[in-house]
């Protein structure tokens, strides 16, 4: 793939998060958050990033951004690394690159006045002044489908969905090229989740932007995204296209994880095999040696805990970590 | 009336209204629901927040808070009893043995000071009348009938050193303790990451085959309800409006708002992709009681007729709907 169809180049990204005990802080451990993770997202697409909590998806989602600062590894965006710029230079870096958080309740300074919390963005950044701020605020009320007239109001006076809307016209605020979308529908009830992922979608087309949707819901997730990574534990165990994804699911993990989305379809659902995953996900302060995945895998060998499972392209544009695929 | 798969009804509600008196204003929650359950049947409660699902269950075991809640008026019979009726002794006795309930959030519901042994042997000593050893064997047992590892030696772990998924284990084994006629499930799984839910709804699956008991299994979400109902009621803005049996439901639902449902869902199982029919505005804040049709304002087939709200219409086998619009065959339903 040529360089300039890339927007964002993550190589081996750690974050640990430090275990501090005693009196004196001292560091008995560390949280194995992300632990290397490896991918590309091209110009235009939505790449999904799934996997269950405290696998780590948020995370690696702000780590990118540089909302935390990388234990190791490298974040190209656009061609920059972004890993060990100064501050002034990854604030003009920030405005290419926002986010949509999953709870539209927190997420939103309840003292803010919907206008102010969508302007902040342009006058911290200096994009707007005097009336051109209010225009432009106006014009993106508009773009996510809220009336104008909701700027003077205060977040309480909406509904989640509404809210969300209102974080995604904040985001939008700066043009940018890429936004990670963590978990952006997961606190909404059905019938406005597929209102925001409509207009996500159409915001897409509009603007061309790329996402990485971090999400837990495998049936959004295929819905929106064009390639698809699974995480655990800190790890990526598959990444591919959606469409092979779905249809050849080659690393145990996926294959549980498919089996385990119900299927609104009561004749299929209540024929279907299952495979039942045992147990739950181990610490990621002690992951297990070898494949982080074998303490729950149904078919995991000895070589398992022996020997970590390289990240190897079975196929073209098909990467899995499983000594079995 | 419903005839419940045929099944002699073991739960029969009829006209429930149930309002809370807040501050800001009466809260209309349940606005005259009927339903019955039959005995080892499963029913799936469907209908996003705020729709009344949960205020139903909770009304007929009078586990609401009043104030600021009230149960206006209907009648909630078990066997030959009134529910509504009893006094609080006699209604904890049921709760307690005949009828038990697991909620969404375990950490919530179990008592973090006491050890889980405490937590399960304690129905079986009130209500069962066993002794302190009987009620360590029984619970052992329990602990193992719902997947609980090595379970004799959890019995003095305390809620926290379990996870999510085992703690909603440790509910259920509780709620099985006095061998209930009805679970009632309030959202059980939707904290649970999807392999530990679909641990627990199959664990569920087999304890109803096993045991026999009714579940009414109250969610938001309609895959689950795929798997484990027979027959399902969808709720909105505290009307029941639309009943049939799961299959049915799902082939042909008939009221716009269950059509809506399920076309806003995306399928892990569909290949290709299609826009999702999202449904227009908001669910409606109950401070009013709704005149009309209560989904008339975001119905893309309301007409003149949805000024009058519409009862609940037999339009198939078991299948019942609140519309005054065949959306199946595109044309005025035939009533009177």
């Amino acid at each position: 793939m040529s360089d300039d169809q890339v927007l964002l180049k993550v190589d081996g990204l750690v974050k640990h998060f430090p275990v501090l005990r005693g009196v004196f802080q001292r560091q008995v451990g560390a949280v194995h958050a992300v632990d290397g993770i490896t991918f590309e997202i091209r110009r235009g697409e939505t790449f999904g990033l799934v996997g269950e909590s405290g696998c780590g998806k948020s995370t690696a989602g702000r780590t990118i951004l540089q909302l935390y600062r990388p234990t190791a590894g490298q974040v190209t965006f656009d061609g920059v690394n972004l890993v060990g710029l100064s501050r002034e230079e990854l604030r003009k870096m920030r405005r290419r690159m926002q986010m949509i958080f999953q709870d539209p309740y927190a997420s939103l300074n309840p003292r803010m006045t919907v206008a102010d919390i969508i302007s902040e963005p342009l006058i911290v950044h200096g994009v707007t002044r005097g009336d051109e701020t209010m225009e432009r605020v106006n014009e993106l009320l508009e773009v996510v489908r809220l009336s104008s007239s909701f700027g003077a109001r205060y977040p309480h006076e909406f509904s989640g969905g509404q809210r969300q809307r209102i974080g995604i016209a904040r985001a939008l605020a700066l043009n940018p090229d890429l936004i990670v979308c963590d978990e952006p529908i997961s606190a909404l009830d059905v019938s406005i989740q597929a209102q925001v992922i409509n207009l996500l979608e159409d915001l897409q087309q509009d603007f061309g932007l790329t996402y990485l949707f971090i999400a837990h819901d495998l049936s959004m997730v295929r819905h929106i995204s064009k390639r698809v990574a699974v995480m655990y534990l800190g790890i990526l165990v598959e990444l591919t296209s959606v469409k092979e994804l779905y249809a050849h699911p080659l690393h145990p993990y996926t294959q549980a994880l498919l089996s385990a989305v119900p299927v609104p379809d009561p004749v299929i659902e209540q024929s279907r095999q299952r495979i039942i995953l045992v147990g739950d996900v181990p610490s990621p302060v002690n992951p297990p040696s070898g494949c982080r995945f074998r303490t729950r895998c149904p078919i995991a060998i000895e070589k398992c805990a022996i020997e970590v499972p390289e990240w190897r392209e079975i196929t073209p544009d098909h990467w899995v970590a499983c000594h079995l695929a | 009336m419903t005839s419940s798969n045929g099944r002699p009804p073991i739960l029969r509600v009829e006209d429930l209204v149930t309002r809370f008196y807040t501050p800001e204003g009466v809260v209309h929650a349940v606005n005259g629901v009927s339903f019955e359950l039959g005995e080892g049947e499963t029913l799936g409660i469907v209908g996003e927040s705020g729709c009344g699902k949960s205020v139903t269950v909770l009304s007929t075991l009078q586990l609401i808070p009043r104030p600021p809640g009230k149960i206006e008026s209907g009648r909630a019979w078990f066997h030959d009893k009134d529910l509504l009726e009893m006094g609080s002794e006699e209604i904890r006795h049921i709760r307690g043995s005949q009828i038990a309930m697991v909620f969404q959030d375990p950490m919530t519901s179990l008592n973090p000071v006491l050890t889980v042994e405490r937590q399960v042997a304690e129905p079986l000593i009130i209500h069962m009348g066993m002794t302190k050893h009987q009620a360590h064997d029984r619970t052992i047992e329990l602990l193992q009938l719902v997947g609980i590892p090595e379970a004799e030696k959890r019995l003095a772990d305390y809620p926290h050193q379990f996870s999510g998924g085992m703690r909603q284990r440790v509910m259920i084994a509780m709620s099985l303790a006095c061998n209930p006629q009805i679970l009632i499930a309030d959202e059980p799984t939707t904290a649970l990451d999807v392999t530990i839910q679909a641990q627990i709804v199959d664990l569920v699956k087999r304890l109803r085959d096993e045991i026999g008991m009714a579940i009414i299994w109250i969610t938001h979400d309609l895959g689950v309800v795929a798997r484990l109902a027979q027959r399902v009621i969808v709720m909105y803005a505290g009307y029941i409006i639309e009943e049939a049996p799961v299959r049915e439901l799902y082939a042909s639902p008939s009221h716009p708002y269950t059509l809506g449902l399920i076309g806003s869902l995306p399928r892990v199982d569909a290949d290709q992709r299609q826009r999702l029919t999202a449904i227009r505005g908001v669910p409606p804040l109950l401070y009013q009681k709704p005149v009309g049709c209560p989904f008339a304002v975001r119905c893309n087939y309301a007409f003149e007729r949805c000024k009058e709200n519409p009862p609940l219409m037999l339009v198939g086998t078991e299948h019942r709907v609140a519309c005054w619009w065949n959306v199946l065959e595109g044309r005025e339903r035939n009533v009177r």
